[in-house]
């Protein structure tokens, strides 16, 4: 249909053909960044790169850091600050990054953290992984808090979240993750590009100096006993706010399955590909894929275990989700998990291998 | 009624909670002095450190936040890049700022970035009661150096102007004491130059203070001013370690 107004959307609307790197830091201009501070690490080299020319254009700032500390507690003076800020690394990097994380969870400042998750532990190897699911879901730092986590599935999802992510930090006071991998780090792909934020929330918590108004704090240490606890509380309440409204995820061939598949981000774009292999030799098998790791759909995977047989999580890792999908699994289905850690990406044949044994 | 003598504008009505003989007081309220002087309190962002002196934020009366523990410098390097018109500075003690800070601190210094920092060294960590600090001079008894810091066994302590005048970055560069009046007129002074090369666009300035913690030196506070003038001056020598704009200066 020809709605008229087709030349002023080729105007809004962009198409490029973007690695997963480009296409954040694309994502993250699109929300309105304003500064990003990072440390090379490979699989995400590419990132630091395009921030370094892309955001002067924009009228940002970037700044390389001397280490992975140092750019995170960048992005709280930025946030503090009152702008869109946001650092991306890849697993040791962020661990390092998980004190800065934590403070900025405990003084509710927002922040845009994007982990391109490559294998572990220690140094690992730089192909992609899933296997920092626990650090990312379980607060990752000291105290008691959540952070917002969605997991792009494509580059162009990680362009998406990348700008939504930017808007759910703001609305919550709350560091946003995004948990990718080496796979979309650095695959291409065409992606839609949207038009450009133009206006952004205010700030009045912001350090801007205090003229015109009293001076504002921005803190995590409450030594007052008690004090602490109600701040905390305040939290809870929050998160509480989040796990209502902000659920993500999506199901694919759900109508009929018997075999319910659970997987994420990367591992389940694979999924996807053996599904339709799997259908074409009729074996009924549907994927359940959530995009917001925390808050996690429980309910909504425990609907979905309800509806089939049996259940397959599909990892590239030990198996870390699948602490979660057994928390769903409330009609207690037999479940079977397929993993593959260090590095080790399957492909869409040995899955499909695994569907047909269950 | 003619006001001779008022409470500057940039410290809150708050109490301290800090010793008596405690050097923060006396630089807080320099501080606060010297923004009162230069009119720029309202677009003055400080960062307060890990340690006793993070509670300068009940104390300041500006825009305040806190670091994690050596952190400051990052985060005012974030805040005067978003703001470049407004006064960033940093209140750090030694174990924040020659200890768990160090990359922070140099990096900040040869970036060059213009704020100021104030660097409170007591040769001490003071809130954790008493261990050995970067700055903790040989044979100074701490919680930790029980016989005496021993260098062939803890190391030697660290020189932090020293280190920094190395680098290209810094404007700025000077070490003070408080041990009497005097010098503190003298810390006074430094900490203005400091504030006005910012307000000047001048680039890095950084005043190391040699203060006192009777409690941790085991000292009573005149004890603590003497120790300050007659030991801790003998390892870190007061002086200007840099000035780009003064260059006959020492």
């Amino acid at each position: 249909m020809d709605t008229g107004c087709k030349g002023e959307l080729e105007k809004k609307m962009k198409k490029l053909l973007l690695n997963g790197c480009e296409a954040a830091g694309e994502g993250a201009i699109s929300a309105g960044c304003k500064f990003y501070a990072g440390y090379p690490i490979t699989p995400q080299n590419r990132f630091p790169e395009y921030m370094s020319y892309r955001l002067p254009e924009e009228g940002g700032i970037f700044i390389q850091s001397e280490s992975e500390i140092s750019a995170i507690n960048m992005v709280f003076g930025a946030s503090a600050a009152g702008v869109r800020a946001m650092t991306s690394s890849s697993s040791p990097g962020i661990s390092l990054k998980q004190e800065g994380i934590s403070y900025l969870a405990g003084c509710e400042l927002p922040a845009v953290i994007i982990n391109m998750n490559r294998g572990g532990p220690g140094l690992g190897d730089v192909t992609p992984s899933q296997s920092d699911y626990f650090q990312a879901t379980r607060g990752g730092g000291h105290g008691d808090y959540r952070t917002i986590v969605l997991a792009p599935y494509s580059v162009q999802e990680i362009y998406d979240f990348t700008y939504l992510a930017f808007d759910l930090a703001d609305k919550y006071r709350n560091p946003v993750l995004i948990l990718a991998d080496g796979i979309i780090a650095q695959v291409m792909e065409s992606v839609n590009l949207k038009p450009k934020k133009k206006k952004l929330p205010e700030k009045k918590w912001a350090l801007t100096g205090c003229k015109g108004r009293k001076p504002n704090s921005i803190k995590s240490l409450f030594l007052t006993p008690g004090v602490l606890e109600t701040h905390n509380w305040k939290l809870a309440r929050k998160y509480e706010r989040i796990e209502k409204k902000e659920i993500r995820y999506e199901q694919y061939f759900s109508d009929d399955a018997e075999l319910g598949i659970v997987s994420y981000g990367t591992c389940a774009r694979i999924v996807l590909e053996s599904l339709k292999k799997a259908r074409k030799n009729g074996i009924k098998a549907s994927l359940f894929r959530p995009i917001t790791l925390w808050p996690f759909p429980y309910r909504q995977l425990s609907d979905f275990i309800k509806s089939v047989k049996k259940i397959l999580v599909i990892e590239m890792n030990l198996g870390q989700m699948l602490d979660d999908v057994k928390i769903s699994n409330t009609s207690n289905k037999r479940i079977f998990f397929y993993g593959r850690p260090g590095g080790g990406v399957p492909t869409p044949e040995e899955i499909f291998k695994e569907i047909k044994k269950i | 009624m003619k006001v001779i003598y008022k409470k500057p504008e940039s410290i809150t009505d708050n109490t301290t909670i800090y010793c008596p003989g405690c050097g923060h007081g006396i630089v807080h309220k320099i501080i606060a002095e010297v923004i009162d002087q230069l009119d720029i309190r309202e677009k003055t962002i400080s960062i307060a450190p890990v340690g006793c002196a993070v509670l300068s934020y009940n104390y300041f009366n500006f825009d305040v936040t806190e670091a994690a523990h050596g952190r400051c410098p990052a985060v005012a390097t974030a805040i005067k890049r978003v703001y470049p018109d407004r006064i960033v500075f940093t209140y750090q003690g030694d174990g924040d700022l020659a200890a768990i800070g160090t990359a922070e601190i140099i990096h900040c210094a040869a970036r060059g970035e213009n704020i100021t920092v104030i660097f409170i060294n007591n040769a001490v960590y003071g809130m954790t009661k008493g261990q050995m600090a970067p700055t903790t001079l040989p044979g100074q008894k701490t919680t930790t150096t029980p016989y005496g810091r021993d260098t062939s066994y803890h190391g030697y302590p660290i020189r932090m102007c020293e280190l920094l005048s190395t680098l290209a970055g810094p404007s700025y560069i000077e070490r003070t004491t408080i041990e009497n009046v005097p010098e503190i007129i003298k810390t006074k002074r430094a900490i203005q130059k400091a504030f006005t090369y910012q307000v000047e666009n001048k680039g890095f300035s950084f005043v190391e203070v040699l203060s006192t913690c009777p409690t941790n030196w085991k000292m009573t506070p005149s004890e603590a001013m003497k120790w300050v003038g007659d030991t801790m001056k003998n390892y870190f020598i007061p002086g200007v370690y840099k000035d780009k704009y003064n260059k006959g200066e020492t």
